[in-house]
């Protein structure tokens, strides 16, 4: 679920932040960025809980407990998952996607000015061509980086989504092993968290690597 | 340390503090700057909102309870529950407390930790970044160190501190203090990374130039150089790392009060007060957007002045995030 969140930020957030670079200081360039700086600074537990008190509590829309004892079996069921799924993913990807197009924005706008972007232009190559083939994918590096140095956040991050949509997942687990003094479980859970985060740190150094070429790990 | 260069050191850019030597001369400079920074602050509208914004919670919460004098303790089981009314501006939650008193009190808290957890993280930053760019021995393990401690993901971190902390500081200190210490402590010593980062970059380049050979050859030690001549001019990096670093705190300290594990029940901060709402979004749900409102407003505009500071005190990064 939470991974789903990711995706579609990052979906949301890669076109958003590389037209706002484009077009700097246009309408939408003034938007996106006082769009994200709001998504950036208010946190995810409060607007999920107006997500709750819009759509669940006065339009009744969608349902504000997430039931982990669901199994998609047949369409029914797999609408019903679809609808406990929307708010959660929605509250999470407008968090990322905020937080990454600030980033895909600054990067571009640097990799825009650079030499070989005015290259490019000059050797005659469409505008749609230079912005894409060139300053695109190399602004993209770092923004892979940052996405896949973000990936262990999703899972420290779900300690709060699992609070707001009452979802008893491992992050709950740890808080009620917490307020239960529970020692052992707490240690098991920060193990496993542990063990996640160390893995996708390195999956980020070598991807990292993989795209730079210039960047070698001796 | 910080006081002594704060004076000159605020705003102390461009020249280095150490080349102008007379008193008169360099107040006179300073508040040339001064003005010049103001200039290109208000030029930048979302800062100068955000800052009135802010200014104007700071004052409500610090101002509002001498105002508006109801004791948010104060339980009346009669009225619980109630919609925003004339009596009760916010409304009231379950037990009948006055939520405007509520949201004034947990603003206290709120900010106070903010400002707390803030200074502490600034100052670990800047001994480590000042360490690290200064003394070339000392800059690879503290940089590890950061990079360990950028790697930590905070939340379960916290989580775990809390648990295994609270009792004991509890009982050294008292419910209120000990759980204020406690956090405070480990939201400052969990987000140094980026001050000592910037910081150090900074001193880096800083150490080459030549005011600070000239200090040394007058036979100041390294520990003037480093907090009476460098310290100055690494000040703009660490506004902005202090306001930004401000904004995170009170995030945090409202993440933490939301899952249950901040502070006691009867200390009202913002994020508490969404925790206890959360129970009872269908009968008041305006009772939850209250305290999300201060929360988001407030490190709104704390994010908006922390774009608009850096703009202002450094041209050159007009262009990124």
């Amino acid at each position: 679920m939470v991974g789903l969140a990711y995706l579609f930020g990052v979906l949301i957030a890669v076109p958003v932040g590389v037209i706002s670079a484009y077009r700097q200081y246009s309408w939408f360039d003034q938007i996106g960025t006082f769009v994200s700086l709001i998504g950036f600074s208010v946190p995810t537990f409060f607007t999920g809980l107006l997500a709750i008190i819009v759509f669940s509590v006065s339009l009744r829309w969608l349902p504000s407990i997430y039931d982990t004892t669901l199994v998609v079996r047949d369409w029914p069921s797999f609408v019903q998952q679809v609808k406990q799924m929307a708010m959660p993913v929605t509250v999470l990807a407008f968090f990322n996607a905020s937080q990454l197009s600030r980033f895909m924005r600054s990067t571009m706008l640097d990799n825009l000015s650079q030499d070989y972007a005015r290259t490019a232009r000059s050797k005659g190559l469409r505008e749609k061509a230079v912005v894409l083939g060139h300053v695109f994918r190399n602004s993209l590096i770092p923004v892979v980086t940052l996405i896949a140095l973000g990936i262990p956040g999703i899972f420290t991050g779900a300690i709060i989504t699992e609070q707001i949509f009452r979802v008893n997942g491992l992050g709950d687990l740890l808080i009620r092993a917490i307020y239960a003094s529970d020692i052992p479980m707490v240690q098991s859970i920060s193990f496993i968290f542990a063990v996640l985060i160390v893995l996708f740190n390195i999956l980020a150094d070598m991807t990292y690597g993989f795209l730079d070429p210039r960047i070698r790990y001796d | 340390m910080t006081d002594r260069a704060g004076e000159v050191g605020v705003l102390g850019v461009e020249e280095p503090a150490a080349a102008v030597p007379r008193a008169a001369e360099r107040g006179r400079a300073a508040r040339g700057r001064l003005r010049e920074l103001w200039r290109r602050f208000a030029k930048h509208r979302g800062a100068v909102a955000g800052m009135l914004t802010f200014g104007l919670i700071v004052l409500v919460v610090v101002v509002g309870p001498l105002v508006y004098a109801v004791d948010p303790l104060k339980t009346d089981i009669r009225a619980r529950n109630q919609a925003p009314s004339l009596e009760h501006p916010f409304g009231t939650d379950n037990l009948g407390h006055d939520l405007l008193a509520q949201n004034l009190a947990g603003g206290r808290v709120s900010l106070t930790v903010g400002v707390a957890a803030m200074l502490i993280s600034v100052i670990v930053g800047t001994v480590i970044g000042q360490l690290a760019g200064y003394y070339r021995r000392l800059d690879g393990p503290l940089m590890r160190l950061t990079d360990m401690f950028l790697a930590l993901p905070i939340l379960p971190l916290l989580l775990v501190a809390v648990l295994l902390f609270r009792d004991s500081l509890r009982a050294a200190m008292g419910p209120q203090a000990g759980i204020f210490v406690l956090i405070v402590v480990i939201i400052g010593i969990t987000s140094w990374m980026n001050t000592a980062r910037v910081v150090r970059g900074e001193v880096l380049a800083l150490k080459e130039r030549e005011f600070v050979t000239a200090a040394d050859a007058l036979g100041s030690g390294a520990n003037r150089i480093m907090w009476t001549h460098i310290l100055p001019n690494v000040m703009s990096p660490i506004l902005v790392s202090a306001s930004l670093g401000m904004a995170s705190a009170i995030i945090t300290e409202s993440a933490l009060s939301f899952l249950g594990l901040g502070f006691p029940p009867d200390v009202p901060t913002w994020g508490r007060l969404l925790y206890d709402g959360r129970d009872y979004l269908g009968i008041t749900p305006m009772r939850v957007v209250w305290p999300g409102m201060f929360i988001s407003l407030t490190v709104l505009s704390i994010n908006f002045m922390g774009d608009g500071l850096r703009d202002a005190l450094d041209p050159r990064s007009r262009n990124r995030v």
